[in-house]
C-alpha cells in the first residue's frame, strides 16, 4: 500500500513491529504463512526440520507488524508474532 | 534450534493453554485446514470468556474428530456418528455444562444423520462445529453425504453421482437455532462467528470448508491444500442471512457462507422446565444444574 | 450410603416387573434416562418419565436406541447414574455403545427385556435368547456383568443391585429382564429409603495436575471424575493410556485391555450370585435363571415326587457365570439340566464348565412362552438314569 500523501498524524500514529517465532519442529511446512503474510515478510527456508519439512523464516527483517495473521492461520500452531519491544520474546525465527 | 528452546517457545505459545501441548504435533496432513478451525476455535473461546471448567468438547471418528483428543477441556472421543447424542447425554446429565461438538462431515451427517437432524428439531443446547472437507478422509477418501456432484472419492471412482446434503439448509430446516458457514481462511470471521455462538444458546451449527489435501485434493487433481483453500476462500460470496435453499456446493464453483441464522429460540430444556411448570406446578422438582448425581 | 427418600416409593404395591424395574431404577438414585420404546420394555420408561419430574430426573425418548446408548454413556461422565431400556432388536443397537461405555469405564445400567427372537420374532412374548449376547454382543475383548430376575420383587431389588455393581466397578450392567417377568403383575414390597443401601458415584480425592483418568496403582478400578469439575480429562474409545490418551501398541493393547478384562475375571467370586436348593446329595442338578426358574420348580417337584434326587441352581448374576462353583458341583454331581427359552445359550457356558465331569442337558424352548414342566421333569429322569 502506498501512501500518496503523507497523514497529518503521521508522527503521532505508530506501526507496530513484531518479532515471528516459529517453532521449528512443528511446522508442517505449509505455507500458509508465507502467503497470507500481508507483508511478505517470510519465505520457506532451504533448510529443513527435524521431520524434513522447510519451515517459514523471516527475510524482510523489522518489516512485520505485529498482525498475527500467520499465527492465526497456521493450522500447526507453529508460529506467532510478539511485540517486538518485548525483551523477553524467544529467538526471531530461522532453522538451525 | 535445541530442543529446549523448542519446549520454551511450546509454553509460550499463545494457544497452549488450549491445547495437549503434550500430543503436539497433531496428526493432520501438511495444509489440513482443521487446524486453522481448531485454532480459531480456541481464540473464540478466549474472547468470549466462558469458563473453560465448565466446556465439555466431543469428537466423533474422523480426521476432525480427533478434534477432542488435542483440546485442553473435559474431551471425549466418542463412536463413529454419536458425538451429538454423547454430547446431549452430557448436557441433560450436568445442564451447567457449555457442550461443544466438533466433528466432520461423514461423521455428523452421514453415520451421525439421525442424530444432528433430531437434536437440531430439539434446538438441543450445544454449539455444532462441522468442518467439511467434502470426504471421509481418515479412512481413505470415501464419498461423503457432502461430496459435490461429479467429484471423485475412492468408493466412487467415475465421479459421485449423488446429489449432496446443503447442510446449512438442513440444518436451519430441521430446526437450529443459529446456522453459519465460513471457510477455514476466514479466520476473523470464523472466531467472530463462533464467539457469537459461544455465547448464545440453543442448536447453533456451524460449517467450516476446508480442505484435504491427502485425498479430496488429490483424488480430483486440486493442487496442494494451500492452492484449494485459496480455491474456496477466493470463489466463496460472503452474503449474511442468505435463504439456506441457496447453499449449495456444485463442484470447484462459487459457493456462499456468512451467518445464515440467528434466532432466540427456546432450548429443550427452556421447553421442558415451562411445559412441566405449567402442567405440574410446585410438584414439578427440575433436575439441579449442577447435575441429578448421588453422592456422600 | 442409604437411597435418595425422593425417589423410593415405599409401600407395598402390586406392579409388573417393567414398573418395578423403574422403581428399583428411582431409587437407586438413577436421575437419567434415555431410552426408545421397544415391546416389552416401553413400559419401564412410561412410570420414569411420570415420575422423573417429580425428583430432578431427567427422561428423553431418543431418536433411537443408537443415540439411547451414547447419551447414557456421556451422562455417566456428569456423575450421574444412568439407565436405558430395551429389548433384542434395540439391544443390537446399543452393542457398538455398550462397547464404548466398556471401553470408557462408564458405570451404567442397560435393561434387556427380553423377547422372541431373533430380528423382530415375537414382539410381545417371551424369549430368552440373548444372553450370549449380553456378554459377547459388542466386538473385541471385554468383560461385564449381566443379572436375571425371576419376579417383579426382584425386579426392583436387583435393579438397585445392578446401578451398584455399576458403581463399584465402573463397568455397564446388563439387566436381563424377560417379557414374562416384564409383564407379570405381583406383590412389591418397596421399604423404606433408610433401608436401601446404595453404592454413591465415588470421585477422585486427587487434585487435577495429578489426576490421571486411567492411573489404577494396583486397585482393580480407576478412579473417576465428573465433566465440569476442571480436571480437563479426556477419554476415548480408542486404546488409551493411563492418560486416557489414544496409543496404538501392542503393549498399550495388553495392558489396557487386559486390565478391563481382569476387572471383572479376577473378581468374579466378588460379583457372581446364585441361589441353591436342596444341593445335599442331589444326583441331578438343575440350573435355571429368570422366568424359567419359577417353572423350573414344578418340574424338580414332579421329579422329587418320583424318587429323584434334584439340586436346584438359580442363577441371579449370570456374568461372569459362577465357573467355580459348577465346576465344583460336576465333580460331586451325576448330571446337570438347564432348561431355558432359548435353543442353548447358558447351556454352553455350563457345559464347558462341567469339562465332561457331569452329563449336561438342555431343555429348549424356542420362545413365545414357557416350558412346560413336565418336559423339564423328562429331562431329569433322563439325565438321571
Amino acid at each position: 500500500m502506498r501512501n500518496w500523501r503523507t497523514p497529518l498524524d503521521a508522527d503521532k500514529v505508530k506501526v507496530p513491529v513484531g518479532r515471528v517465532v516459529v517453532i521449528n519442529d512443528r511446522c508442517k511446512g505449509c505455507a500458509f504463512c508465507v502467503e497470507y503474510c500481508p507483508k511478505d515478510v517470510l519465505v520457506m527456508s532451504e533448510g529443513f526440520n527435524r521431520k524434513g519439512y522447510h519451515p517459514p523464516e523471516v527475510v524482510k527483517d523489522g518489516e512485520c507488524v505485529n498482525c498475527n495473521l500467520c499465527e492465526m492461520i497456521c493450522p500447526d500452531f507453529a508460529i506467532y508474532c510478539l511485540p517486538a519491544e518485548d525483551e523477553a520474546a524467544a529467538d526471531e525465527g530461522g532453522p538451525n | 534450534m535445541s530442543t529446549e528452546s523448542d519446549a520454551t517457545l511450546a509454553q509460550e505459545h499463545p494457544i497452549a493453554p488450549f491445547l495437549r501441548m503434550d500430543r503436539m504435533p497433531h496428526i493432520w496432513c501438511p495444509t489440513c485446514g482443521i487446524g486453522t478451525v481448531v485454532k480459531c476455535f480456541a481464540t473464540a473461546l478466549d474472547e468470549s470468556k466462558v469458563d473453560l471448567d465448565k466446556v465439555a468438547i466431543t469428537s466423533g471418528i474422523g480426521c476432525t474428530g480427533r478434534v477432542a483428543g488435542y483440546m485442553n477441556l473435559d474431551a471425549f472421543h466418542a463412536t463413529h456418528g454419536r458425538a451429538i447424542p454423547f454430547a446431549t447425554g452430557l448436557k441433560l446429565g450436568r445442564p451447567e455444562l457449555e457442550v461443544v461438538v466438533f466433528s466432520g462431515d461423514g461423521d455428523l451427517t452421514g453415520i451421525g444423520g439421525n442424530h444432528f437432524i433430531h437434536a437440531a428439531r430439539r434446538n438441543m443446547d450445544m454449539l455444532v462445529i462441522l468442518v467439511n472437507n467434502f470426504i471421509y478422509g481418515m479412512t481413505g477418501g470415501q464419498n461423503a453425504p457432502t461430496t459435490p456432484e461429479t467429484a471423485r472419492s475412492s468408493t466412487m471412482p467415475f465421479g459421485n453421482f449423488e446429489r449432496p446434503f446443503n447442510l446449512p439448509h438442513l440444518a436451519a430446516s430441521c430446526g437450529a437455532s443459529f446456522v453459519a458457514r465460513w471457510t477455514c481462511l476466514h479466520i476473523r470471521r470464523l472466531t467472530k462467528t463462533i464467539r457469537t455462538a459461544l455465547n448464545r444458546q440453543g442448536f447453533r451449527f456451524i460449517e467450516v470448508i476446508a480442505p484435504c489435501p491427502t485425498l479430496y485434493s488429490r483424488l480430483n487433481r486440486l493442487g496442494s491444500g494451500l492452492d484449494l483453500v485459496k480455491f474456496y476462500h477466493d470463489n466463496s460470496e460472503i452474503k449474511h442471512g442468505a435463504d439456506t435453499r441457496e447453499l449449495d456446493i456444485a463442484f470447484q464453483d462459487r459457493f456462499i457462507c456468512g451467518n445464515f441464522v440467528d434466532e432466540e429460540r427456546p432450548t429443550f430444556l427452556d421447553m421442558m422446565h415451562a411445559h412441566y411448570k405449567e402442567r405440574l406446578g410446585d410438584r414439578y422438582v427440575p433436575m439441579p444444574d449442577e447435575g441429578g448425581w448421588l453422592h456422600e | 450410603m442409604k437411597a435418595d427418600p425422593a425417589g423410593v416409593l415405599t409401600g407395598v404395591h402390586y406392579l409388573d416387573g417393567d414398573y418395578a424395574c423403574g422403581e428399583g431404577a428411582m431409587a437407586a438414585g438413577c436421575r437419567f434416562v434415555a431410552g426408545y420404546p421397544i415391546t416389552p420394555s416401553t413400559e419401564v420408561v412410561e412410570r420414569i418419565s411420570q415420575r422423573f419430574p417429580m425428583m430432578g430426573g431427567t427422561f428423553i425418548q431418543m431418536e433411537d436406541e443408537l443415540a439411547s446408548m451414547a447419551a447414557v454413556a456421556g451422562a455417566a461422565w456428569t456423575g450421574s447414574k444412568t439407565m436405558t431400556v430395551t429389548s433384542g432388536p434395540g439391544f443390537s443397537l446399543m452393542m457398538e455403545n455398550i462397547g464404548l461405555a466398556t471401553m470408557m469405564e462408564a458405570p451404567c445400567v442397560v435393561v434387556n427385556v427380553q423377547r422372541g427372537g431373533p430380528s423382530t420374532g415375537l414382539p410381545t412374548m417371551v424369549g430368552q435368547a440373548d444372553m450370549m449376547q449380553a456378554r459377547w454382543g459388542s466386538h473385541g475383548d471385554y468383560e461385564l456383568i449381566a443379572l436375571c430376575p425371576q419376579s417383579p420383587q426382584e425386579a426392583f431389588d436387583l435393579t438397585i443391585e445392578a446401578f451398584n455393581l455399576s458403581e463399584t466397578w465402573r463397568v455397564p450392567v446388563m439387566f436381563m429382564m424377560d417379557e414374562c417377568v416384564g409383564h407379570m403383575t405381583e406383590k412389591v414390597v418397596i421399604p423404606p429409603a433408610e433401608e436401601i443401601d446404595v453404592v454413591p458415584r465415588k470421585l477422585t480425592d486427587k487434585k487435577p495436575d495429578e489426576y490421571k483418568p486411567y492411573e489404577v496403582n494396583g486397585k482393580p478400578v480407576p478412579e473417576m471424575v465428573r465433566a465440569g469439575d476442571g480436571y480437563r480429562f479426556h477419554t476415548t474409545g480408542l486404546t488409551h493410556d493411563e492418560r486416557g490418551y489414544p496409543v496404538m501398541s501392542v503393549e498399550c493393547q495388553s495392558v489396557s485391555v487386559k486390565r478391563l478384562i481382569d476387572k471383572i475375571r479376577l473378581n468374579a467370586d466378588q460379583i457372581v450370585r446364585y441361589e441353591e436348593e436342596d444341593m445335599e446329595g442331589a444326583d441331578v442338578v438343575v440350573v435355571a435363571y429368570g422366568i424359567t426358574a419359577r417353572v423350573t420348580r414344578a418340574g424338580i417337584d414332579m421329579a422329587r415326587a418320583k424318587g429323584i434326587k434334584v439340586g436346584f441352581m438359580r442363577l441371579i448374576v449370570v456374568w461372569p457365570f459362577p465357573e467355580t462353583r459348577i465346576r465344583e458341583l460336576a465333580d460331586k454331581v451325576k448330571a446337570f439340566v438347564m432348561p431355558e427359552i432359548n435353543y442353548g445359550q447358558m447351556v454352553l457356558e455350563l457345559e464347558r464348565c462341567a469339562a465332561g465331569k457331569a452329563t449336561t442337558t438342555l431343555v429348549p424352548h424356542g420362545g413365545g412362552g414357557v416350558h412346560d414342566p413336565a418336559d423339564i421333569c423328562k429331562a431329569i429322569e433322563e439325565a438321571a438314569k
